[in-house]
């Protein structure tokens, strides 16, 4: 039994706040499930499903009863920042069940504002937590060490952030708008060797929410039809210690799994959200699944390939983590929104991909060097 | 850069890993070994895990090790630190941060030792170069 093809994405919507100092979290997730209502032409009684993921204030229970909503089906998978990719493919195997018709999936958070909620600690407690592991110095880590194997320069990873900076001059809403150089990336200060400030994702305040139902109710809704038809999770630890590697990550599953239930190739793809926590992340999940060999991301990234209108791999349209915007720090849910936002034709005039029918998203949650998830989804405009 | 004096958070401990920590505060690295598949793993399971046997055996480690990768974080609260994964030398990798050395020294595949700090419970183990 497949999901391919079973689940649209009939609303979604970003929030537009950067720093929301005046508003609360709750009230942000409200917000954004408001704002994909509208998108979709729905109401709040038409939904039947609801998922968020372990961040939301409350959790799921407290979160559904908080906006009202009635629903037989909830989830609340916690993978991190890619917990809401593998929410799509959640929803999608409900709504194929027949467990749910209509699907909200939402995601808020203040991460700028005041602080984070706290990480849930794992056996593995006392064996780690004196190290003081933080994303910066555990994805430092992975590029390092890629570095070492492969070759991979730090002018390569500047070229990711150049192609992040060239879309958010177009985006209104991003944190970052002026367009840098690999020169500025790799003069900016160190953060954790070999990781620059430049290599590194913005903090931002806000949200974002998809809807995802079924075909016949999404062809009787306003939206250009959207609808996946391929994905895959995986997740990655060290495993006892036993042959660690840390430069592939668990979307050399999540990839090719979600690439096989679409029955298309990474080659085929017109536009590519992946999640830009880092740069170095991005090069290692595009080798990761399969839009080149391992250790090439750097080569793959370089002389502006990522740019649409200038590379062959138009990514990140909206300026990414690296430049828009990245509520609660979790990058799946704008990944989601962009690549939506293509195949509909809506994304900036400037970034918009002609003829836009094929769209990857993928990202990785948790810490890439210790313990990750990954998911990824194949989109397809009908 | 050289590492300052720290106060490190004290390992809470349960009946999993006591043996652990008791042979810490002797200055010993402890592992386990599954007797069934005969793989090493860190950090210690009762149930192996990559055979899920319940014949897991503690075994001490030479304190021997290899760097596999590292980081140094420029800044923080308590100042700049090396975070790395090392390989001991009988076989798993975990994850630790270096210690009484120059951090901007610090090489992959660099020789390293294990060294244990003090905190207020079990002392924990940290490395440096050998």
């Amino acid at each position: 039994m497949s999901i391919k093809g079973k689940a649209y994405l009939a609303g979604i919507y970003e929030h537009p706040t950067r720093h929301a100092p005046d508003k609360s979290t709750a009230q942000l997730h409200a917000e954004c499930a408001r704002g994909a209502l509208i998108d979709a032409g729905l109401t709040k009684h038409d939904i039947d499903g609801y998922i968020c993921a372990g961040d939301a204030p409350g959790g799921v229970m407290a979160m559904a009863d908080y906006m009202g909503l009635k629903v037989r089906h909830l989830d609340s998978t916690e993978t991190g920042g890619c917990s809401y990719i593998i929410a799509l493919g959640h929803a999608a195997e409900a709504i194929n069940a027949g467990k749910a018709s209509i699907v909200l999936v939402t995601l808020a958070g203040k991460p700028r504002t005041g602080a984070m909620p706290p990480r849930a600690v794992g056996p593995e407690v006392d064996f780690e937590a004196a190290y003081q592991a933080t994303t910066h110095n555990i994805y430092g880590m992975c590029a390092l060490r890629h570095m070492h194997d492969y070759g991979t320069t730090s002018e390569q990873l500047a070229w990711v952030k150049v192609a992040a900076s060239h879309h958010a001059q177009y985006n209104p809403h991003a944190m970052l708008k002026d367009v840098v150089t690999v020169e500025d990336v790799i003069n900016s200060p160190l953060i954790s060797d070999p990781l620059h400030r430049l290599d590194c994702c913005v903090v931002s305040d806000g949200g974002g929410a998809i809807i995802v139902t079924s075909e016949e109710i999404a062809r009787s809704l306003k939206q250009p039809l959207v609808r996946m038809i391929g994905h895959g999770e995986a997740l990655k630890g060290p495993r006892g210690g036993k042959d660690l590697d840390l430069t592939y990550s668990a979307g050399v599953w999540s990839g090719p799994a979600a690439f096989a239930e679409a029955g298309v190739k990474p080659s085929d793809m017109k536009y590519a959200s992946i999640y830009d926590s880092f740069t170095i992340t991005v090069i290692m999940q595009l080798e990761d699944i399969g839009f080149c060999e391992k250790g090439q991301g750097g080569k793959f990234v370089a002389d502006g390939n990522l740019i649409s209108g200038v590379g062959k791999l138009p990514w990140n349209t909206d300026g990414g983590g690296l430049c828009n915007n990245h509520p609660v720090n979790r990058g799946g849910m704008t990944k989601i929104l962009e690549a939506v936002r293509q195949l509909r034709g809506e994304a900036h005039p400037k970034v918009q991909v002609p003829n836009c029918d094929l769209a990857v998203v993928h990202g990785t949650g948790g810490l890439l060097g210790v313990r990750h998830a990954a998911s990824t989804a194949i989109l397809e405009r009908v | 850069m050289e590492t300052t004096a720290k106060k490190y958070p004290a390992p809470e401990g349960n009946p999993e890993t006591k043996e652990y920590w008791e042979a810490a505060a002797k200055g010993k690295l402890l592992f386990k070994r599954c007797t069934a598949c005969n793989e090493p793993h860190y950090f210690p399971r009762s149930i192996c895990p990559f055979c899920f046997s319940d014949q897991t055996v503690w075994e001490e480690s030479s304190g021997e090790a290899e760097i596999y990768t590292f980081s140094l974080m420029r800044k923080s609260a308590t100042g700049p630190y090396a975070i790395g994964y090392v390989t001991l030398k009988e076989g798993p990798s975990l994850l630790t941060n270096f210690v009484d050395c120059d951090l901007a020294t610090l090489k992959i595949g660099q020789k390293v030792k294990v060294v244990f700090k003090p905190t207020d419970g079990a002392p924990l183990p940290f490395f440096t170069p050998a």
